[in-house]
C-alpha cells in the first residue's frame, strides 16, 4: 500500500481524516479478501495459506478484462468475481479435499505448493510486472471533501465494500444458508446428524469466500498492487486478519481488518521509516494475550 | 553415564542401526570430504548445500521431531549470519568466535521468541512466526546503518581458521570447516534424538495431550528444542555469513523460511537423513529450471510440494523405505 | 469406611458450562486401596467428574484433596507428580511409536531420566526393565516391538493402563477401559484390574455393568452431575430409584 506524500495535507484535521480515509479503504479490501478465509478454516480447520492466489487472480481477471475488451469496472467486477469462484470450486472438490484431516504441515505445504504455482502461472501469462489499473476518467482524479483533496476511486470502493458487507452479513445471518454454515462451523458432527450435507456446504462455502477474495484482489487493485508476488507478500496481513479476528467468524475479521488498516495507514504516515514493525509488535502481543483472536475463546 | 567417555558416546552411533545403513552413513561423508579433490570447481556450490543441509536439520528438530510448523526459520539464520558480519566488521573476524556468536545470539532470539509463541499453537503459531520473522527482516532493513539494509553486508572477510588456514578463493578452507561444523552438529543431533529427551519430542508431536497428562513439561521441553534448533540455525546462518564473505536482506526473508522446508520435505522430514537428501535435490532442481525463467523454479517448487503432500507423504527417503519393504515382502513370497 | 483418610475427596464440587450444571456440590472420598465404581445414565457428568478429579478441567467452586492436601488450583502436570494417575475414555496413545516406547516415555517422565539429552535411551536399562515388568503385567510383552496403531483395540485399551501404571499412581482414574470391547471379552480388562497393587485406590467408570458389579467394592450413582447415592453393590441393586433411573434404562434397552 502506497500513499503518495502530496496527498497529505498539511494540518492535522486534513491528516486525521486522510489516514482515516485511507485506512477505511485499505482495511475493507483486507476484509473483503480474508473473510472468506476466516469462514473455510473455521468449517474445515483446514490452514489454507495460499487464500490470497484467489484475490490475485481477481485482480488479474478485472484487470485483462478492463484493459484488453475495454469492459467498464462494473461488469468486470462481478465476472471477475463469478470466475474466481468457479475455480474454487473445482479446487475444493479436486484438491483441498482430500486433504481434511491431514495434519496442519501437510495443509501447509499443500498451500504453499499451490502459491509457487500460481506465481509461475501469472508470471509466464501476464509477466513479471505489476499490472496498471486504467479507471475510466469519471473515477480518476481526486474528490475535494470538506476541503481535503481525495482519490475519487477510493470512496467507490469504499461504498461498493460497504454494500457487499452488508449483504454477506444479512446471507450469513438471515438465511438458511448462512445458518447451515454457522451450524456446521459450531459442530460438524451435528450439522451431519440433523442432515446438512456438509461436502456441498464446505464447496460452496469455499466457492463463495474465493469469489469474495477474487472482488477484494480486483477492487483494492490500487491498493495491494496486482503482481505474481502478490499471494506471497500480502500473506503475512492476510493471515493476522484471520488470527486476530478469530476462526469461522465474520465480525472478528472485520474489526481487526478495520483496526488493522487504520494502524498500519496511520504507522505509515507518522513514521515512514518504521514502516509495519508496530503493528506486528502489537499483532504479536495481541496474539499472546488472546491465541483464539478477539472473538475467540480464551 | 556409564563408563565410556562423553566423546566416545557421541562418535558411537545408535543402537539398533543396520550394518548397511552405518556403511552407506560413512560412505557418504567419506565421499563429501573428496569433493575439493575430484571435482574442485563444484566445492562453492559443495560448501553452500552443506550450509543449507545444517539450516535444514536443525529444522527436522522441530518439523520432523517435535511437530512444530514454523513459517519463520530464517529469524534464526539470519541472526546468526548478521551476527557473524557485524562483529566481523567491527569487533573481531576470528572465525570460530565470530560463530560461537552467531549461535548464542540466534539462540538467544529463539529463546525470546519462542518463550512467547510457543504458548500458541495452530494458527496462532504460524503467524506469529511469520510476524516474528517479518519484524526481524523489517528491523534489518531500517537498520541500514548497521546491517547494510537493502544491500545487505558486504565484504565481510575473516582471518585464517585456527590462526593458520586462509579462507583460499577457491573454497576449500570454507568447504572443510562448514562440513566439520555440520558433522558435529549431526552427531549432536543425532545423539538428542535418540536420548530420552528425544523420546518425549516424538511423544509432543504424536500426542501432546497425553505427554501432559504422564507428567511431562511440555513447554519447557518445547522451547529446549525450539532454542537448540534456533542455535544450530545460528550457525549455519554463521557459516554462511563466513563462507561467502557477504550477508544478503534476504537471509531473513520468508522466501528462504519456505526454501529450507521444502527442501527438508523433499528429503523426509524427522529422519536425520532428509536434510542430506533433500537439499542437493533441491538446488540440483533449481539450478535445473532457474536458468531459463524463475517462473519454472516456482512452478517446479510447486508441483513438488503439491506431488510430496499428496502422493509422497514422507519425502524421498519416505518413498525409498516404502519400496525397500514392498520389495522385501516381495522377496519373502 | 475402613477408618483411614481418604487419598482423594472432593467438597462441594461444582462445575457450570455456561449457565448448565454438569458437577453439583460433590461430596466424595476415595480412601487407600479402595476399589470404586462411578455409574450413571449418559449426560451424568461422568466424565466430566473425572476430568476435574484429574486436573484436566478446573471446578466452577468447590475442592479436590489429594493425599489429604487441596490440588484444586493445581495442573494436570503437578497433580501427577502427587500420585494421579488416568486413562482416556478415547485411547490415547502415541500411535506411530511402539508398545515399549510408549510405556518407556511414561517411564522416563516418572523416574526423572527424560531431560537426559546424550545418553541414548536405549542404555537406559533400569527404565527398560520396569517397562518390560510392566507389559508382562498386562500381558502385552509378546508385543512389545508393534506399533502401537497396529494393536488390535482391545490391546489398546490394556497398554492405556500399562503407561497409566508407569507413573506409579495412588489414585488410578479409568474412563470407561473396557468401552470398545465386547462384552463377552470385557473380562480380560477384569483379571488386569485384579493385578493391579493392592495399594493403590481405583475409581472406574463403566457402563458395563457385569464388569462395575464385580469389581467394585462400592459404586457411587451420579445423576444429573450430582451424588444421587452411595453403596455397595448390593445395596445399589436394591435400591429402587437406581433401578428406575439406571438400571431400568438397560431393562427397557433389553426389552
Amino acid at each position: 500500500m502506497e500513499i503518495k506524500k502530496s496527498e497529505w495535507g498539511g494540518e492535522t484535521m486534513t491528516a486525521i481524516v486522510t489516514v482515516l480515509f485511507f485506512g477505511v479503504a485499505y482495511g475493507m479490501i483486507l476484509y473483503l479478501i480474508s473473510v472468506g478465509l476466516s469462514v473455510t478454516m473455521g468449517l474445515m480447520g483446514f490452514v489454507n495459506l495460499a487464500h490470497g492466489v484467489f484475490a490475485m487472480l481477481g485482480g488479474y481477471a478485472a484487470v485483462t478484462l478492463m484493459n484488453q475488451t475495454g469492459m467498464s469496472l462494473f461488469a468486470a467486477l462481478p465476472l471477475a468475481c463469478l470466475a474466481v469462484t468457479v475455480v474454487g470450486f473445482v479446487l475444493e472438490r479436486t484438491l483441498y479435499s482430500r486433504l481434511y484431516g491431514r495434519s496442519e504441515l501437510d495443509q501447509v505445504l499443500f498451500s504453499m505448493g499451490l502459491i509457487l504455482i500460481s506465481m509461475a502461472l501469472v508470471r509466464l501469462i501476464w509477466g513479471p510486472m505489476a499490472q496498471p489499473v486504467q479507471l475510466p476518467d469519471y473515477l480518476k482524479g481526486q474528490s475535494l471533501v470538506g476541503g481535503i483533496e481525495l482519490p475519487t476511486y477510493r470512496f467507490v470502493l469504499v461504498a461498493f465494500g460497504a454494500a457487499v458487507i452488508v449483504a454477506l452479513w444479512v446471507i450469513f445471518e438471515r438465511t438458511l444458508f448462512g445458518a447451515r454454515i454457522r451450524a456446521a462451523v459450531d459442530n460438524r458432527g451435528m450439522a451431519q446428524a440433523i442432515g446438512i450435507d456438509t461436502g456441498r456446504l464446505f464447496a460452496v462455502t469455499f466457492g463463495l469466500g474465493t469469489g469474495l477474495a477474487a472482488l477484494g484482489g480486483a477492487l483494492g487493485a490500487d491498493v495491494l498492487a496486482i503482481a505474481p508476488n502478490y499471494p506471497l507478500h500480502y500473506i503475512v496481513y492476510f493471515m493476522v486478519v484471520v488470527a486476530v479476528g478469530g476462526l469461522g467468524s465474520i465480525r472478528g475479521p472485520f474489526i481487526a481488518a478495520l483496526s488493522i488498516g487504520l494502524a498500519d495507514t496511520a504507522c505509515k504516515y507518522l513514521l515512514p521509516e518504521m514502516g509495519s514493525v508496530f503493528i506486528f509488535a502489537f499483532v504479536f502481543a495481541l496474539l499472546l494475550w488472546r491465541p483464539n483472536g478477539i472473538t475467540g475463546k480464551r | 553415564m556409564t563408563d565410556r567417555s562423553t566423546a566416545a558416546i557421541l562418535l558411537l552411533p545408535p543402537d539398533g542401526v543396520s550394518g548397511t545403513r552405518k556403511a552407506l552413513s560413512m560412505s557418504l561423508w567419506l565421499a563429501a570430504l573428496a569433493i575439493p579433490t575430484l571435482v574442485p570447481g563444484y566445492t562453492p556450490l559443495a560448501n553452500q548445500m552443506v550450509v543449507m543441509i545444517l539450516f535444514a536439520l536443525s529444522l527436522d528438530l522441530l518439523v520432523g521431531f517435535t511437530g512444530i510448523v514454523t513459517l519463520g526459520h530464517a529469524a534464526l539464520f539470519g541472526t546468526g549470519a548478521y551476527t557473524a558480519g557485524i562483529l566481523a566488521l567491527r569487533l573481531t573476524n576470528d572465525p570460530l568466535i565470530t560463530a560461537l556468536c552467531g549461535m548464542a545470539a540466534a539462540a538467544l532470539v529463539g529463546l525470546v521468541t519462542g518463550s512467547c509463541m510457543l504458548r500458541t499453537k495452530g494458527l496462532a503459531f504460524l503467524v506469529l512466526s511469520l510476524a516474528a520473522a517479518f519484524m526481524l527482516h523489517e528491523l534489518a532493513n531500517m537498520a541500514s546503518s548497521v546491517t547494510g539494509g537493502d544491500d545487505g553486508l558486504q565484504g565481510v572477510s575473516f582471518s585464517p581458521l585456527l590462526g593458520v588456514f586462509e579462507f583460499d578463493f577457491r573454497g576449500h578452507t570454507a568447504f572443510y570447516y562448514s562440513l566439520a561444523c555440520l558433522f558435529a552438529a549431526f552427531l549432536l543431533v543425532r545423539r538428542v534424538v535418540n536420548s530420552p529427551f528425544g523420546w518425549s519430542l516424538r511423544g509432543i508431536r504424536e500426542n501432546d495431550g497425553r505427554m501432559r497428562a504422564i507428567g511431562c513439561p511440555i513447554y519447557a521441553r518445547r522451547l529446549a528444542a525450539y532454542v537448540m534448533s534456533s542455535a544450530l540455525a545460528g550457525l549455519a546462518g554463521a557459516l554462511q555469513a563466513q563462507t561467502t564473505q557477504f550477508v544478503a536482506l534476504n537471509s531473513l526473508s520468508l522466501e528462504l523460511s519456505g526454501d529450507v522446508l521444502i527442501m527438508l520435505i523433499l528429503g523426509g522430514s524427522g529422519r536425520l537423513y532428509g536434510a542430506f537428501v533433500g537439499v542437493p535435490l533441491f538446488m540440483f532442481a533449481q539450478d535445473l529450471l532457474a536458468k531459463e525463467d524463475p517462473a519454472n523454479w516456482y512452478l517446479g517448487q510447486g508441483l513438488i510440494l503439491m506431488v510430496m503432500t499428496l502422493f509422497v507423504p514422507g519425502g524421498v527417503l519416505g518413498l525409498v523405505e516404502r519400496l525397500r519393504r514392498n520389495l522385501g515382502r516381495g522377496g519373502r513370497r | 469406611m475402613n477408618g483411614s483418610a481418604p487419598i482423594l475427596e472432593t467438597r462441594k464440587l461444582n462445575r457450570f458450562f455456561g449457565s448448565v450444571r454438569v458437577t453439583g456440590d460433590v461430596d466424595f472420598a476415595l480412601h487407600p486401596g479402595e476399589r470404586r465404581a462411578v455409574i450413571g445414565p449418559n449426560g451424568a457428568g461422568k466424565t466430566t467428574f473425572v476430568n476435574l478429579l484429574s486436573g484436566r478441567l478446573a471446578p466452577s467452586s468447590g475442592q479436590v484433596l489429594l493425599g489429604g492436601e487441596t490440588v484444586t488450583a493445581l495442573g494436570e502436570a503437578q497433580r501427577i507428580k502427587r500420585g494421579m494417575g488416568r486413562t482416556f475414555q478415547i485411547t490415547s496413545l502415541f500411535p506411530n511409536l511402539s508398545v515399549r516406547k510408549n510405556v518407556f516415555l511414561a517411564v522416563a517422565e516418572h523416574e526423572g531420566v527424560a531431560w537426559n539429552l546424550f545418553r541414548s535411551a536405549a542404555s537406559h536399562r533400569d527404565q527398560f526393565g520396569r517397562v518390560d515388568e510392566l507389559l508382562e503385567r498386562v500381558g502385552l510383552a509378546d508385543v512389545a516391538e508393534v506399533k502401537a496403531q497396529d494393536l488390535p483395540y482391545g490391546r489398546q485399551r490394556l497398554l492405556e493402563i500399562a503407561v497409566a501404571l508407569a507413573l506409579r499412581p495412588k489414585v488410578l482414574l479409568l474412563d470407561e477401559p473396557a468401552a470398545g470391547i465386547p462384552t463377552s471379552e470385557s473380562h480380560i480388562i477384569l483379571t488386569i484390574l485384579d493385578t493391579l497393587p493392592k495399594d493403590i485406590a481405583v475409581l472406574l467408570i463403566d457402563h458395563d455393568m457385569d464388569l462395575v458389579f464385580r469389581f467394585a467394592q462400592r459404586i457411587t450413582v451420579l445423576v444429573q452431575g450430582s451424588i444421587m447415592v452411595e453403596g455397595t453393590p448390593a445395596e445399589i441393586a436394591a435400591n429402587e430409584r437406581v433401578r428406575k433411573i439406571y438400571l431400568g434404562e438397560s431393562d427397557h434397552a433389553a426389552a
